[in-house]
């Protein structure tokens, strides 16, 4: 729930952002905004403008129009990126990386300042932590080829919790995970959302695992369409562990 | 020191061949990973063009190699980063670019093509004390600068979007480890040539990806590798009068096939008891 004791800055802004590419419009006068220990999902059909929505808030895109605000600065000159954890649609190529779980964890630690240090004890028990809290500690020391897919989205998960963020934003985290990893997926946000009053934006097009967590849904379709808590959406008559065609019908009937 | 090793020219290509067979795959790991194992040769075919124009300009062509090749390797990271071509198209520029060049300027020189020559294809019998003072000074920057940078440039391969968001200096590690891609393809030159070099930064590399299971232990199996195929390679080219740049490739890609052979054979469970 969101803390109510004082109008805390927000974690993440936007207003009035709009984006295209060439002459396609993908955003359009979109406002949105995520207060610390808020945990918040962003749902859309496909090409709704969700991924470009989340790279334009992360600071990997610039805005066509409007603004963004990461911890209240503008996102490429917030000094303080260690606060943001993200973790993408698709990591580059870690299937196919002669990598260890335990090496792929530790990248969470290298940050903006001091990426050339060795790690310290402090680093070690962050990344011991942050394994331990997607229950892969027993796999550390195999190679991430190796696991499921399912593991294998939980490694990432892991590196982007061992730097102890402020803020994590997750990028179609669950397509395709199996059940057993969706809920220690879930487990893992809501400790980091309970016990580190961290702020999470999940953008999905499946909710199921985390649905009755959640303190508000965000529908976007090029514009935010709905922004309000669960039980609202669900009122209209839509459930929130929609399967992946639901949601987009939904949408076409709201218009 | 004991055959095939106890001329003084041998010597000089063991320890610049060494060198370069460890220091090669250290770049080369973090290159095939990043999806762009044809950098070196795009990089081999420019330094192959500042060879020709030093050659010309009577400037040592080392110095000019190194001068295009590092200003080369930056050029293609920023076409493909800036979007201007894909990973591919922009090191294919560079490539045939880089080798016409080479051919007009060596055309230019008196006999250029001949004195180039070397260089195509490595000559360990000309390999000069001076060389391999250049060669291992060149070697010790590239370990420093891997010991330093090595986590970050891990990061990078594992994904690039969210170290850019965790505020490491991508595009400046990026373009570092072009440069030191070139430093070391023109380290190399010497010893296996500029048409070969890019094979020693790619075939051991091939061969630690199936043995290691970290990524620490592919840069080092890669390096130990890269290695024994120099001292082997080099064995090779003395006992049967071979061309070392060749035989040191050849035994890279031999030891790959064997690995792979190997593998296959004890994962289909014929060598294990049963």
């Amino acid at each position: 729930m969101s803390p109510t004791a004082e109008p805390a800055v927000p974690v993440l802004a936007a207003s009035n952002v709009g984006f295209a590419y060439d002459d396609t419009e993908v955003l359009h006068d979109v406002t949105f905004d995520l207060r610390p220990g808020e945990f918040v999902a962003l749902v859309g059909p496909n090409g709704s403008g969700k991924s470009t929505l989340v790279r334009i808030l992360l600071g990997l895109l610039q805005p066509l129009g409007g603004r963004t605000l990461l911890f209240g600065a503008p996102p490429t000159a917030l000094r303080e990126r260690s606060r943001v954890g993200y973790v993408p649609q698709r990591a580059t190529a870690t299937s196919d990386l002669p990598a260890t779980v335990e090496e792929v964890v530790r990248v969470g630690r290298a940050r903006r300042g001091r990426w050339w240090r060795p790690l310290r004890s402090a680093d070690h028990n962050a990344v011991d932590h942050a394994l331990t809290s997607v229950a892969l500690d027993d796999l550390r020391r195999r190679r991430i080829g190796d696991l499921s897919g399912g593991q294998q989205q939980r490694v990432l998960i892991a590196k982007a919790l061992a730097g102890e963020p402020d803020l994590l934003v997750l990028d179609e985290p669950i397509a395709g995970v199996d059940a057993e990893s969706q809920r220690l997926f879930r487990d893992s946000l809501v400790h980091l959302v309970k016990e580190h009053s961290a702020a999470v934006l999940l953008v999905s097009h499946e909710l199921g695992a985390v649905a009755d967590d959640l303190d508000r849904v965000v529908v976007l379709n090029r514009t935010v369409v709905f922004d309000g808590p669960g039980a609202d959406l669900v009122a209209t008559g839509v459930s929130l562990g929609v399967h992946r065609e639901d949601l987009p019908l939904w949408l076409e009937g709201l218009n | 020191m004991p055959w095939p090793f106890e001329r003084e020219y041998m010597q000089l290509a063991l320890v610049a061949g060494i060198v370069v067979g460890a220091c090669a795959p250290l770049i080369g790991t973090f290159l095939v990973h990043k999806r762009m194992s044809l950098l070196g040769d795009g990089i081999g075919h420019l330094a192959f063009a500042g060879v020709a124009g030093g050659l010309l300009l009577g400037v040592w062509p080392v110095w000019s190699a190194l001068a295009i090749s590092v200003l080369g390797a930056i050029a293609i990271e920023r076409l493909r980063t800036r979007g201007h071509a894909t990973g591919d198209l922009a090191l294919a520029l560079f490539l045939y670019g880089g080798i016409a060049a080479a051919v007009v300027l060596a055309s230019r020189s008196d006999g250029g093509t001949a004195k180039a020559l070397p260089y195509l294809f490595g000559s360990i019998l000309t390999v000069t004390p001076g060389d391999v003072v250049v060669v291992v000074a060149t070697g010790a920057v590239i370990v420093t600068a891997i010991a330093v940078t090595g986590r970050a440039l891990f990061a990078i391969v594992v994904d690039e979007e969210s170290a850019r968001v965790a505020g490491l200096p991508v595009d400046a590690l990026n373009t570092l480890l072009v440069a030191l891609a070139a430093v070391t393809v023109v380290a190399a030159m010497r010893v296996v040539g500029v048409l070969l070099v890019a094979a020693l930064m790619v075939l051991p590399v091939a061969t630690a990806r199936l043995l290691a299971r970290s990524f620490r232990a592919t840069l080092v199996v890669g390096a130990v590798a890269g290695i024994a195929c120099v001292i082997i390679g080099l064995a090779a080219a003395r006992a049967w009068a071979l061309a070392p740049g060749g035989a040191i490739v050849l035994t890279a890609a031999a030891a790959f096939a064997l690995t792979v052979t190997v593998r296959d054979v004890r994962r289909s469970g014929f060598l294990l008891p049963h």
